[in-house]
Protein backbone atom coordinates (compact mmCIF):
# COMPACT_ATOMS: atom_id res chain seq x y z
CA UNK A 1 0.00 0.00 0.00
CA UNK A 2 1.06 3.37 -0.69
CA UNK A 3 -0.06 7.43 -0.53
CA UNK A 4 -0.96 8.82 2.84
CA UNK A 5 -2.00 6.80 5.91
CA UNK A 6 -4.46 7.13 8.26
CA UNK A 7 -3.39 5.50 11.38
CA UNK A 8 -2.03 6.99 14.63
CA UNK A 9 1.49 8.45 14.62
CA UNK A 10 1.79 8.26 10.78
CA UNK A 11 0.12 11.60 9.68
CA UNK A 12 2.27 11.52 6.43
CA UNK A 13 3.31 15.25 5.08
CA UNK A 14 4.17 15.38 1.43
CA UNK A 15 4.63 12.32 0.31
CA UNK A 16 6.43 13.80 -2.76
CA UNK A 17 8.21 15.76 -0.36
CA UNK A 18 9.64 13.40 1.39
CA UNK A 19 10.31 11.39 -1.66
CA UNK A 20 12.78 14.30 -3.28
CA UNK A 21 14.26 14.84 0.64
CA UNK A 22 15.51 11.27 0.65
CA UNK A 23 16.73 11.25 -3.10
CA UNK A 24 18.76 14.16 -2.56
CA UNK A 25 20.37 12.97 0.44
CA UNK A 26 21.05 9.77 -0.78
CA UNK A 27 23.08 10.93 -3.95
CA UNK A 28 24.48 13.58 -1.62
CA UNK A 29 26.12 10.85 0.43
CA UNK A 30 26.49 8.33 -2.56
CA UNK A 31 28.54 11.47 -4.34
CA UNK A 32 30.77 11.61 -1.18
CA UNK A 33 31.41 8.26 -1.56
CA UNK A 34 29.89 7.48 2.24
CA UNK A 35 27.40 4.51 0.64
CA UNK A 36 27.29 2.09 -2.06
CA UNK A 37 23.78 2.04 -3.34
CA UNK A 38 24.11 -2.06 -3.60
CA UNK A 39 24.62 -1.98 -0.25
CA UNK A 40 21.47 -0.62 0.33
CA UNK A 41 19.59 -2.39 -2.00
CA UNK A 42 20.69 -5.64 -0.24
CA UNK A 43 19.88 -4.40 3.24
CA UNK A 44 16.07 -3.71 2.25
CA UNK A 45 16.30 -7.10 0.23
CA UNK A 46 17.37 -8.90 3.79
CA UNK A 47 14.26 -6.88 5.69
CA UNK A 48 11.82 -7.27 2.81
CA UNK A 49 11.96 -10.17 1.61
CA UNK A 50 14.54 -12.61 3.61
CA UNK A 51 14.32 -11.91 7.90
CA UNK A 52 10.49 -12.03 9.29
CA UNK A 53 8.15 -13.46 11.56
CA UNK A 54 8.63 -17.22 9.57
CA UNK A 55 12.00 -17.09 11.37
CA UNK A 56 10.24 -16.94 14.73
CA UNK A 57 7.83 -19.55 13.86
CA UNK A 58 10.13 -22.19 13.36
CA UNK A 59 12.11 -21.39 16.70
CA UNK A 60 8.35 -22.20 18.43
CA UNK A 61 7.40 -24.66 16.78
CA UNK A 62 10.74 -26.59 17.60
CA UNK A 63 10.02 -25.41 21.41
CA UNK A 64 6.54 -26.81 21.03
CA UNK A 65 8.00 -30.25 19.93
CA UNK A 66 11.12 -31.09 21.36
CA UNK A 67 11.38 -30.23 24.98
CA UNK A 68 15.24 -30.42 25.36
CA UNK A 69 15.18 -27.14 22.98
CA UNK A 70 12.69 -25.95 24.89
CA UNK A 71 15.13 -26.01 27.99
CA UNK A 72 17.87 -25.04 26.03
CA UNK A 73 15.92 -21.63 24.50
CA UNK A 74 14.24 -20.35 28.04
CA UNK A 75 18.15 -21.09 29.54
CA UNK A 76 19.98 -19.12 26.64
CA UNK A 77 17.69 -17.37 24.02
CA UNK A 78 20.63 -16.31 22.12
CA UNK A 79 22.73 -19.48 21.87
CA UNK A 80 19.11 -21.75 21.23
CA UNK A 81 18.25 -19.06 18.35
CA UNK A 82 21.47 -18.98 16.80
CA UNK A 83 20.93 -22.35 15.86
CA UNK A 84 19.10 -22.03 13.30
CA UNK A 85 21.25 -19.02 12.35
CA UNK A 86 19.27 -16.64 13.38
CA UNK A 87 21.81 -13.96 14.75
CA UNK A 88 23.37 -10.38 14.61
CA UNK A 89 21.34 -7.25 14.78
CA UNK A 90 19.08 -6.30 17.14
CA UNK A 91 19.14 -9.51 18.38
CA UNK A 92 22.26 -9.66 19.69
CA UNK A 93 20.81 -10.54 23.72
CA UNK A 94 17.52 -12.76 22.97
CA UNK A 95 15.77 -13.70 26.16
CA UNK A 96 12.33 -16.08 25.52
CA UNK A 97 9.24 -15.59 27.67
CA UNK A 98 7.13 -18.43 27.91
CA UNK A 99 3.13 -17.86 28.49
CA UNK A 100 1.34 -20.55 30.54
CA UNK A 101 -2.08 -20.51 32.21
CA UNK A 102 -0.65 -18.31 34.80
CA UNK A 103 1.43 -15.38 32.75
CA UNK A 104 0.72 -13.47 29.65
CA UNK A 105 3.65 -11.71 28.40
CA UNK A 106 3.95 -8.85 25.77
CA UNK A 107 6.40 -6.84 24.66
CA UNK A 108 7.16 -3.01 23.65
CA UNK A 109 9.40 -0.26 23.81
CA UNK A 110 7.91 2.71 25.06
CA UNK A 111 11.02 4.89 24.10
CA UNK A 112 11.82 3.76 20.97
CA UNK A 113 10.66 0.65 18.81
CA UNK A 114 13.51 -2.21 19.93
CA UNK A 115 12.14 -5.26 18.23
CA UNK A 116 14.13 -8.40 17.72
CA UNK A 117 14.84 -8.53 13.98
CA UNK A 118 16.70 -11.81 13.44
CA UNK A 119 13.43 -13.21 14.19
CA UNK A 120 10.54 -11.11 13.42
CA UNK A 121 12.26 -8.68 10.93
CA UNK A 122 10.81 -5.33 11.52
CA UNK A 123 8.59 -4.12 13.47
CA UNK A 124 4.82 -3.03 12.05
CA UNK A 125 4.17 0.35 12.39
CA UNK A 126 1.80 -0.05 15.36
CA UNK A 127 4.48 -1.14 16.96
CA UNK A 128 6.49 2.35 16.66
CA UNK A 129 3.39 4.38 16.73
CA UNK A 130 2.80 6.39 20.24
CA UNK A 131 -0.90 4.41 21.05
CA UNK A 132 0.80 1.53 21.97
CA UNK A 133 3.68 2.60 23.04
CA UNK A 134 1.99 4.82 25.84
CA UNK A 135 -0.57 2.54 26.66
CA UNK A 136 0.82 -1.29 26.71
CA UNK A 137 2.26 -0.53 29.79
CA UNK A 138 -0.73 1.44 31.47
CA UNK A 139 -3.28 -0.79 30.34
CA UNK A 140 -2.15 -3.84 28.68
CA UNK A 141 -5.62 -5.46 29.31
CA UNK A 142 -7.55 -2.84 26.98
CA UNK A 143 -4.87 -2.89 24.34
CA UNK A 144 -5.18 -7.01 24.26
CA UNK A 145 -8.67 -6.19 24.33
CA UNK A 146 -8.33 -4.35 21.45
CA UNK A 147 -6.66 -7.35 19.73
CA UNK A 148 -9.13 -9.71 20.37
CA UNK A 149 -7.83 -10.93 23.28
CA UNK A 150 -9.40 -11.57 26.52
CA UNK A 151 -6.81 -12.62 29.83
CA UNK A 152 -8.26 -14.14 32.68
CA UNK A 153 -8.06 -10.94 35.99
CA UNK A 154 -6.48 -14.05 38.21
CA UNK A 155 -3.42 -14.17 34.81
CA UNK A 156 -0.82 -11.54 35.34
CA UNK A 157 -0.27 -9.77 32.57
CA UNK A 158 2.97 -9.53 32.04
CA UNK A 159 4.44 -6.53 30.15
CA UNK A 160 8.42 -6.44 29.26
CA UNK A 161 9.65 -2.84 28.36
CA UNK A 162 12.58 -3.59 26.30
CA UNK A 163 14.89 -0.22 27.65
CA UNK A 164 18.35 -1.83 26.98
CA UNK A 165 19.52 -3.81 24.27
CA UNK A 166 17.83 -7.14 25.89
CA UNK A 167 15.14 -8.84 22.63
CA UNK A 168 12.33 -10.31 23.68
CA UNK A 169 10.21 -13.14 21.51
CA UNK A 170 7.28 -14.67 23.46
CA UNK A 171 6.75 -18.00 23.53
CA UNK A 172 2.87 -18.95 22.85
CA UNK A 173 0.97 -21.52 24.45
CA UNK A 174 0.67 -24.73 21.87
CA UNK A 175 -2.33 -24.52 20.52
CA UNK A 176 -5.21 -27.33 22.08
CA UNK A 177 -6.10 -30.09 19.34
CA UNK A 178 -2.28 -29.88 17.77
CA UNK A 179 -1.33 -33.06 19.14
CA UNK A 180 0.92 -35.26 16.61
CA UNK A 181 1.34 -32.10 14.56
CA UNK A 182 5.08 -31.73 13.10
CA UNK A 183 7.20 -28.74 13.67
CA UNK A 184 6.71 -27.39 10.24
CA UNK A 185 2.91 -27.62 9.99
CA UNK A 186 2.61 -25.84 14.07
CA UNK A 187 5.05 -23.40 12.25
CA UNK A 188 2.39 -22.22 10.11
CA UNK A 189 -0.13 -21.23 13.36
CA UNK A 190 2.59 -18.95 14.81
CA UNK A 191 2.16 -15.62 14.19
CA UNK A 192 4.01 -12.28 14.23
CA UNK A 193 1.29 -11.05 17.39
CA UNK A 194 1.54 -14.44 19.02
CA UNK A 195 5.29 -13.96 19.60
CA UNK A 196 5.02 -10.27 19.99
CA UNK A 197 2.27 -10.94 22.73
CA UNK A 198 -0.71 -9.58 20.97
CA UNK A 199 -2.60 -12.76 20.17
CA UNK A 200 -2.70 -16.49 21.05
CA UNK A 201 -1.52 -18.76 18.69
CA UNK A 202 -3.76 -19.66 15.84
CA UNK A 203 -6.45 -22.45 16.12
CA UNK A 204 -6.01 -25.20 14.22
CA UNK B 1 16.01 14.04 28.48
CA UNK B 2 12.19 14.08 29.24
CA UNK B 3 11.21 14.30 25.10
CA UNK B 4 8.31 13.55 23.59
CA UNK B 5 9.73 9.81 22.81
CA UNK B 6 9.45 8.72 26.53
CA UNK B 7 5.41 7.97 25.54
CA UNK B 8 5.07 5.10 28.68
CA UNK B 9 1.90 5.49 30.03
CA UNK B 10 0.64 8.37 28.02
CA UNK B 11 -3.33 9.38 27.38
CA UNK B 12 -4.81 10.57 24.42
CA UNK B 13 -3.69 8.75 21.36
CA UNK B 14 -6.87 6.21 20.42
CA UNK B 15 -6.21 3.10 19.66
CA UNK B 16 -3.89 1.27 18.37
CA UNK B 17 -4.69 0.55 14.86
CA UNK B 18 -3.30 -2.82 12.82
CA UNK B 19 -2.85 -2.52 9.80
CA UNK B 20 -3.95 -5.92 7.96
CA UNK B 21 -1.53 -7.77 5.61
CA UNK B 22 0.98 -4.59 6.41
CA UNK B 23 3.56 -4.43 4.17
CA UNK B 24 7.05 -4.02 5.00
CA UNK B 25 7.61 -0.46 3.98
CA UNK B 26 4.97 1.80 2.96
CA UNK B 27 6.98 3.96 0.24
CA UNK B 28 9.69 3.92 -1.27
CA UNK B 29 11.64 6.77 0.43
CA UNK B 30 10.94 4.34 4.02
CA UNK B 31 13.40 2.01 2.09
CA UNK B 32 16.07 4.53 1.08
CA UNK B 33 15.92 6.23 4.64
CA UNK B 34 16.07 2.67 6.53
CA UNK B 35 18.93 1.77 4.59
CA UNK B 36 20.58 5.42 4.52
CA UNK B 37 20.67 5.16 8.34
CA UNK B 38 21.88 1.80 8.79
CA UNK B 39 24.46 1.96 6.21
CA UNK B 40 25.87 5.28 7.41
CA UNK B 41 25.90 3.71 10.89
CA UNK B 42 28.36 1.27 9.81
CA UNK B 43 30.69 4.56 8.87
CA UNK B 44 31.09 4.69 12.84
CA UNK B 45 30.93 8.13 13.28
CA UNK B 46 27.87 8.03 16.12
CA UNK B 47 27.33 4.77 17.94
CA UNK B 48 23.49 3.41 18.54
CA UNK B 49 23.11 5.59 21.64
CA UNK B 50 23.88 8.60 19.83
CA UNK B 51 21.55 7.64 16.65
CA UNK B 52 18.81 7.40 19.16
CA UNK B 53 19.54 10.75 21.10
CA UNK B 54 19.75 12.38 17.49
CA UNK B 55 16.17 11.17 16.95
CA UNK B 56 15.01 12.44 20.74
CA UNK B 57 15.86 15.96 20.22
CA UNK B 58 13.06 16.20 17.41
CA UNK B 59 10.92 18.67 18.75
CA UNK B 60 7.97 17.12 20.57
CA UNK B 61 5.35 18.99 18.53
CA UNK B 62 7.56 17.55 15.53
CA UNK B 63 7.78 14.09 16.86
CA UNK B 64 4.32 13.56 17.29
CA UNK B 65 2.91 14.95 14.49
CA UNK B 66 5.70 12.67 11.95
CA UNK B 67 6.06 8.95 11.09
CA UNK B 68 8.97 6.19 12.50
CA UNK B 69 11.13 6.84 9.24
CA UNK B 70 10.89 10.51 9.45
CA UNK B 71 11.93 10.72 12.96
CA UNK B 72 15.12 8.39 11.60
CA UNK B 73 15.36 10.89 8.76
CA UNK B 74 15.57 13.78 11.35
CA UNK B 75 18.47 12.12 13.49
CA UNK B 76 19.98 10.82 10.14
CA UNK B 77 20.20 14.97 8.91
CA UNK B 78 21.00 16.06 12.39
CA UNK B 79 23.96 13.50 12.76
CA UNK B 80 26.20 14.66 9.43
CA UNK B 81 24.65 18.21 9.68
CA UNK B 82 26.81 18.13 13.54
CA UNK B 83 30.08 16.04 12.14
CA UNK B 84 30.22 18.83 9.05
CA UNK B 85 30.09 15.58 6.45
CA UNK B 86 27.09 17.79 3.95
CA UNK B 87 29.94 20.47 3.40
CA UNK B 88 33.30 21.39 2.30
CA UNK B 89 35.77 18.06 1.54
CA UNK B 90 34.40 14.31 2.10
CA UNK B 91 35.78 12.77 4.85
CA UNK B 92 37.10 9.70 4.13
CA UNK B 93 34.81 7.29 6.17
CA UNK B 94 34.63 3.06 6.31
CA UNK B 95 31.94 2.20 3.58
CA UNK B 96 29.66 -0.85 3.82
CA UNK B 97 29.92 -2.52 0.86
CA UNK B 98 27.24 -5.31 -0.90
CA UNK B 99 29.39 -8.05 -0.17
CA UNK B 100 29.53 -6.93 3.68
CA UNK B 101 26.23 -6.49 4.44
CA UNK B 102 25.26 -10.17 5.59
CA UNK B 103 28.20 -10.20 7.14
CA UNK B 104 27.60 -7.12 9.22
CA UNK B 105 24.05 -7.87 10.19
CA UNK B 106 24.84 -11.37 11.16
CA UNK B 107 27.49 -10.37 13.53
CA UNK B 108 25.16 -7.18 14.93
CA UNK B 109 26.97 -4.90 18.06
CA UNK B 110 26.56 -6.92 21.30
CA UNK B 111 26.71 -4.41 24.07
CA UNK B 112 27.61 -6.83 27.27
CA UNK B 113 30.84 -6.43 28.39
CA UNK B 114 33.34 -7.63 30.80
CA UNK B 115 33.73 -5.57 34.36
CA UNK B 116 35.79 -5.69 37.35
CA UNK B 117 32.99 -3.54 39.46
CA UNK B 118 30.48 -6.40 41.16
CA UNK B 119 26.75 -5.73 40.90
CA UNK B 120 25.44 -3.55 43.63
CA UNK B 121 22.27 -5.96 43.55
CA UNK B 122 20.70 -9.52 43.38
CA UNK B 123 17.75 -11.11 42.38
CA UNK B 124 14.82 -10.76 44.77
CA UNK B 125 16.21 -7.39 46.21
CA UNK B 126 14.32 -4.18 46.43
CA UNK B 127 15.01 -1.19 44.54
CA UNK B 128 13.74 2.35 43.77
CA UNK B 129 14.17 3.99 40.12
CA UNK B 130 16.12 7.05 40.81
CA UNK B 131 14.04 10.19 40.70
CA UNK B 132 16.30 11.95 37.71
CA UNK B 133 15.45 14.14 34.82
CA UNK B 134 18.90 14.16 32.86
CA UNK B 135 18.95 16.61 30.00
CA UNK B 136 21.23 14.10 27.52
CA UNK B 137 20.48 10.67 26.49
CA UNK B 138 19.00 8.34 29.13
CA UNK B 139 17.11 4.47 29.04
CA UNK B 140 15.16 5.12 32.21
CA UNK B 141 11.60 6.03 31.59
CA UNK B 142 9.93 8.52 33.38
CA UNK B 143 6.94 6.30 33.98
CA UNK B 144 8.97 4.50 36.72
CA UNK B 145 10.87 7.39 38.11
CA UNK B 146 10.78 6.84 42.05
CA UNK B 147 8.93 3.52 42.15
CA UNK B 148 9.87 0.64 44.15
CA UNK B 149 10.24 -2.77 42.25
CA UNK B 150 12.03 -6.11 42.56
CA UNK B 151 15.32 -7.13 40.84
CA UNK B 152 14.27 -10.37 38.42
CA UNK B 153 17.25 -10.98 36.90
CA UNK B 154 20.74 -9.43 35.74
CA UNK B 155 21.85 -9.19 32.50
CA UNK B 156 25.72 -8.65 33.17
CA UNK B 157 27.46 -5.75 32.42
CA UNK B 158 26.32 -3.25 29.35
CA UNK B 159 27.52 -0.05 27.38
CA UNK B 160 25.66 2.71 29.69
CA UNK B 161 23.61 4.88 26.93
CA UNK B 162 23.91 7.25 29.22
CA UNK B 163 27.51 7.86 28.90
CA UNK B 164 28.00 6.24 25.33
CA UNK B 165 25.70 9.07 24.24
CA UNK B 166 27.04 11.60 25.65
CA UNK B 167 30.64 10.89 25.11
CA UNK B 168 31.03 7.68 22.78
CA UNK B 169 32.39 6.19 26.80
CA UNK B 170 30.91 2.61 26.69
CA UNK B 171 31.35 2.90 30.33
CA UNK B 172 29.83 -0.42 31.34
CA UNK B 173 27.59 -1.06 34.32
CA UNK B 174 25.55 -4.44 35.52
CA UNK B 175 22.12 -4.12 33.98
CA UNK B 176 19.09 -5.93 35.79
CA UNK B 177 15.42 -6.79 35.00
CA UNK B 178 13.33 -5.22 37.59
CA UNK B 179 9.35 -6.38 38.23
CA UNK B 180 7.12 -3.33 39.04
CA UNK B 181 3.76 -4.35 40.22
CA UNK B 182 1.26 -2.68 37.94
CA UNK B 183 -0.25 -0.89 41.04
CA UNK B 184 2.92 0.61 42.03
CA UNK B 185 3.63 2.24 38.87
CA UNK B 186 -0.20 3.15 38.22
CA UNK B 187 -2.12 3.25 41.12
CA UNK B 188 -4.97 1.26 42.23
CA UNK B 189 -7.30 1.52 38.94
CA UNK B 190 -4.47 -0.95 37.54
CA UNK B 191 -4.67 -4.34 38.12
CA UNK B 192 -3.56 -6.45 41.07
CA UNK B 193 -2.45 -9.44 38.96
CA UNK B 194 -0.22 -7.56 36.76
CA UNK B 195 3.55 -6.25 36.30
CA UNK B 196 5.76 -4.43 34.14
CA UNK B 197 9.54 -5.66 33.63
CA UNK B 198 12.07 -2.76 32.77
CA UNK B 199 15.35 -3.44 31.89
CA UNK B 200 17.29 -0.76 34.01
CA UNK B 201 21.39 -0.14 34.56
CA UNK B 202 22.92 0.27 37.89
CA UNK B 203 23.39 4.17 37.93
CA UNK B 204 19.28 4.20 37.61
CA UNK B 205 18.57 2.25 41.29
CA UNK B 206 19.11 2.79 44.54
CA UNK B 207 17.86 0.07 47.80
CA UNK B 208 14.82 0.43 48.69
Amino acid sequence: MTGPHDSKGRHDHEPDALEVRVQALESLLVERGYVDPAAMDRLIETYEHEVGPHNGAQVVARAWTDPDYRARLLADGSAAIAEFGFTGRQGEHMVVVENTAQVHNLVVCTLCSCYPWPVLGLPPVWYKAPPYRARAVIEPRAVLAEFGMEVAEDVEVRVWDSTAEIRYLVLPERPAGTDGWGADALAGLVTRDAMIGTARAAAP
Amino acid sequence: MNGAHDLGGMHGFGPVGPEADEPVFHAQWERRAFALTLAMGFTGQWNLDKSRHARETMPPADYLATSYYEHWLFGLEALMAERGLLEGEPAKLRRLDAGNVEKALKTGGPTERETDAAPAFAPGDRVRALNLHPVGHTRLPRYCRGCIGTVDRRWGAHVYPDSHAAAGDQDPRHLYSVRFSARELWGPSASASDSVMIDLWEPYLEPA
